[in-house]
């Protein structure tokens, strides 16, 4: 590892690779506010999707756009430390979860792809309605959360060598 | 029946996993599974050589009316002995033939198991569809099988060359099926049989199945890839090469031939391309050294030789041909076997430094002399019995009966004399050699070679045994039954004819070194007419062709790319609308005013992407015609649109960006002048096409639209009320699986092309271990590059 400045300390972790010349403290701290955020957002899209606007694909990009505050505000060491697995696991999980909720339905005695509902009645939350849509769609959020580290990667990340 | 095929299938499987427990004694296990199926066959020979075939139909896919039609017939009941027994003996002779510690021995278990399942299914199958799929799986198993020893370029290149003459074959011989089955009606090979169709297309049909049959049979001019085939292993060979895959061919030339051989074109086809075959096999087999590539084209000859019994159509030489398929499995699997096991003794095949091999090993030489005996057509062998009947058949009928006699009559006598070549080559003491030591070969390895030598010599003193079954295939042809199968038919003319045989067969193998001498002289002259060097001739010349379309069509140029895309769109689409379509008048300029506002930036930011000298600049504008677009959205009420459009043109912008950092600033080249006017005229053409084309079709809707059907279905059948995630997710669900599987591809692509190339580059420039492309991860890589030295 560079040695770091004791008068930078690092407030994203991983930013400590770039050299504290170039290290931007206001970037730093405003990514480090919002990322979660933005994690949050993208979550609720995806959940909220089968009835309003969002869904997997949106919130797939909008996580995604979190992982690229983190590489623009302090470069691939922080992206690094965010994802610490290679972005082929989000997209192969989500290709599995998406088949696998298609074949669920040709499991369950329907055709492939075939939709079904559950009600829950879960303890804090009341009734929950959910469709096997949600899962699926949370496999394409995954495809589209890899595709976009996987870019940031290669073309990002890779890309500084 | 299918369960016997599946059961190949799964210890296929398993053999790998076995095979690290077992060692090589995992052949043994594999052989379970062609016992068994000999066994089945055995217990059901009854009812089939009475007349009752055994049927077994299962649902396959009901869509396409395509079912698994199991049948066992005569013939059926013949191949499954012959692949089956020859099978199981095989596989326990390669428990002893390989070393333990032979890399890839578990794959080559399953991949030789795979291929007997294969074998089974395409001889049971009874449907035309089923029977090519089984027929391309033999294929593709040989092609593993032959390339087993993947680090020596000979055994690559015999397996690229098995799998393009037979898979070619293949496909020609599916469009024939296609178009028999079209002109029956079905595809059921039994109904075909029992109502043969008749018309232009049937003849077509038979000559493409045909080649497939030809191919896979190393007939003239295919036969190349089966002597080369002879760089697999000597157990491969033996099965494949001559009693199981190479009998494809001729297997479906036995099946057709009972409803075919009397289309008129049948006959001159298979008999000028069997009697080529076999002499052409024949004569390359006097001169050859290596015992294997010997017996390679001892079996092209002996499947000319079968291909002529069987497209005769007529019951007599189907009978002879049933019983030579019988014999020829028998003494050349014995034969490739005992070649193995001289190999394995003495650590060569060349007869040209073998010597007193037969007087150390005298069990194999005797087994292996009794099989050559049989192939060469000896009386009290079976090869004598078929070859006799054989000649029968052609001895008394017309001309071109006559003709086909003289030519079975040349290559029985270079068979014969072959096979005197083969016994002297392998197992005589010859003065001038020095004798090889030998190594005891385990009794393993000896008794398959024993067995089956022994079969041959037990039918050919009892040839009864043998003869319900060929007589119940003979039954199969219009025409009164055949006489039966016997050692004795008294003094006849065949029995002369035999005999005039062998003499000319001892003549030709003493004066084998005159023989020799003329080869030569003769192949100076054919070398240009030889199919393995024509084969080679066509392989390169395909290979220029490709890559000279490629240096055309793909000239690496993005602005022609396009331009080619863009001018087809606006050529022909554009001039299909330009010629039919109306646009009536009654346009609403715009909703809201902001529309034409919003329409208005973006094209200001298109023209001032396209004049823009950096490429920041012009990336910039890019993107605000994006975000125009999606502006656009958002005054037509579709949020979702808008927002995946922000996304997608947010993230594009980003890595843009990212990839301009490894570009020059400014565009490189300014187009010149003309090139420029033709790219503004293009685009011009485009943006009009694509203007009226959206007029037009907004115009030409003449249904009710799609969108409220989902609209009304959304919330009831899918439980959701945001329409267009509904119709992502669920109504055009497979659409969506389609697309993220696309998306996922992407990704590995861009990775591997972005860093595949880097890879290499930076290895070299830092000197150090660079991380691979797709699979490493960027955490195990030490952090001493310095970033900044890049920005």
């Amino acid at each position: 590892m560079r040695p770091v400045d004791s008068g930078a300390a690092p407030r994203l972790p991983g930013a400590d690779e770039i050299d504290p010349v170039r290290r931007s403290v206001v970037l730093e701290t405003v990514v480090r506010l919002v990322f979660h955020t933005v994690l949050v957002f993208s979550l609720y899209l995806l959940f909220a999707g089968h009835n309003s606007p969002g869904g997997g694909f949106v919130g797939g990009l909008v996580a995604g756009c979190a992982f690229v505050l983190r590489y623009v505000a302090a470069g691939r060491g922080a992206l690094r430390e965010a994802v610490p697995v290679d972005p082929g696991v989000p997209l192969g999980l989500g290709l599995v979860l998406a088949t696998a909720t298609g074949l669920a339905g040709l499991v369950a005695g329907g055709q492939f792809l075939e939709s079904g509902k559950v009600s829950l009645d879960l303890p804090v939350l009341g009734v929950v309605k959910a469709t096997s849509a949600l899962p699926f769609d949370t496999g394409v959020f995954l495809v589209v959360l890899g595709l976009v580290l996987g870019l940031l990667r290669s073309l990002g990340a890779e890309a500084e060598r | 029946m299918l369960a016997l095929i599946a059961a190949h299938g799964v210890l296929a499987v398993l053999a790998p996993w076995l095979f690290a427990r077992l060692g090589p004694r995992v052949f043994l296990v594999m052989a379970l599974a062609p016992a068994a199926a000999t066994a089945w066959a055995a217990s059901s020979a009854r009812d089939v050589v009475a007349g009752r075939p055994v049927e077994q139909a299962t649902a396959w896919v009901p869509g396409l009316g395509l079912t698994l039609d199991l049948r066992l017939d005569a013939l059926g009941l013949l191949m499954v002995t012959l692949v089956g027994g020859v099978g199981t003996l095989v596989l326990v002779y390669c428990a002893w033939y390989f070393p333990g510690d032979r890399q890839g021995l578990g794959r080559f278990a399953g991949v030789l198991t795979g291929f007997t399942g294969a074998m089974l299914g395409l001889v049971l199958a009874d449907d035309l569809i089923l029977l090519y799929v089984f027929w391309e799986l033999t294929s593709v198993t040989s092609y593993l099988l032959i390339g087993h020893d993947d680090e020596d370029p000979e055994s690559r290149r015999a397996a690229q060359q098995a799998l393009l003459v037979t898979a070619f074959g293949g496909l020609t011989m599916l469009a024939g099926f296609v178009l028999l089955s079209q002109a029956a009606g079905t595809s059921s090979l039994s109904a075909l049989l029992a109502d043969p169709p008749s018309g232009g297309m049937v003849p077509a049909g038979l000559v493409l199945v045909l080649v497939g049959a030809f191919t896979k049979s190393a007939q003239v001019p295919f036969h190349p890839w089966l002597p080369s085939a002879m760089a697999a292993p000597t157990p491969v060979s033996a099965y494949l090469h001559a009693a199981a895959m190479v009998k494809a061919g001729v297997y479906l030339v036995a099946r057709l031939a009972p409803a075919f051989a009397v289309v008129p074109l049948w006959r001159p086809v298979v008999l000028t391309v069997g009697l080529a075959t076999m002499l052409v096999g024949g004569w390359r087999a006097l001169r050859q050294t290596d015992l294997k590539r010997l017996l390679a084209f001892g079996t092209v000859s002996q499947l000319g030789f079968l291909m002529v019994l069987f497209g005769a159509g007529t019951a007599e030489a189907a009978l002879a041909g049933a019983a030579l398929l019988l014999a020829h499995g028998l003494f050349k699997a014995a034969l490739f076997l005992s070649v193995g096991v001289v190999d394995h003794a003495t650590g060569t095949r060349d007869m040209r430094e073998l010597s007193g091999v037969g007087r150390q090993l005298p069990l194999v030489g005797l087994a292996a002399g009794s099989a050559a005996l049989s192939m060469a057509g000896v009386p009290l062998l079976f090869g004598f019995v078929s070859k006799e009947a054989a000649y029968e058949a052609f001895l008394h009928g017309s001309t071109s009966d006559a003709i086909v006699f003289a030519g079975l009559v040349a290559g029985s006598v270079m068979t014969a004399a072959y096979s005197a070549r083969f016994v002297w080559g392998a197992f005589a003491t010859k003065n001038h050699l020095v004798r090889n030591e030998v190594h005891a070969p385990s009794p393993g390895l000896v008794l398959p070679v024993v067995l089956l030598a022994g079969a041959g010599l037990l039918l050919g003193v009892l040839p009864s045994l043998a003869d319900p079954l060929v007589q119940a295939y003979a039954a199969s042809y219009p025409g009164p039954s055949p006489e039966h199968l016997a050692l004795w038919h008294g003094p006849t003319a065949a029995l002369g004819w035999s005999l005039v045989t062998l003499a000319l067969a001892a003549l030709l193998f003493r004066s084998r070194s005159a023989v020799g001498r003329a080869q030569r002289r003769a192949t100076r002259v054919l070398s240009r007419v030889d199919a393995d060097r024509s084969f080679a001739r066509v392989l390169d010349a395909v290979e220029v062709l490709a890559r000279r379309t490629t240096a055309v069509a793909q000239s690496g140029s993005l602005p022609v790319y396009l331009g080619t895309v863009l001018a087809t769109l606006v050529v022909l689409p554009g001039l299909a609308l330009l010629l039919t379509s109306r646009v009536s008048a009654d346009l609403t300029p715009w909703d809201r005013p902001l529309q034409p506002v919003v329409g208005v930036l973006i094209a200001v930011a298109a023209v001032a992407a396209a004049r823009a000298r950096r490429r920041f600049t012009a990336v910039l504008h890019l993107g605000a015609v994006g975000y125009g677009i999606a502006v656009l959205f958002v005054l037509h009420g579709a949020p979702d649109l808008a927002l995946t459009q922000f996304l997608v043109e947010t993230l594009a912008l980003v890595i843009f960006v990212f990839v301009l950092r490894r570009l020059p600033a400014t565009f490189v080249r300014r187009p010149a002048r003309t090139s420029q006017a033709v790219r503004v005229g293009i685009a011009l053409a485009v943006g009009a096409f694509v203007t009226g084309a959206v007029l037009v079709s907004g115009q030409a809707r003449t249904a009710a639209p799609a969108s409220q059907a989902y609209l009304d279905r959304s919330l009831d059948e899918a439980g959701g009320s945001n329409v267009v995630n509904v119709v992502l997710v669920d109504f055009r669900g497979f659409d969506t699986l389609g697309e993220i599987t696309v998306l996922a591809v992407a990704a590995m692509g861009i990775a591997s092309l972005v860093l595949a190339g880097r890879g290499r580059g930076s290895k070299v420039a830092a000197g150090e271990t660079a991380l691979t492309a797709a699979g490493g991860q960027a955490t195990d890589e030490p952090g001493t590059s310095a970033p900044e030295a890049v920005r």
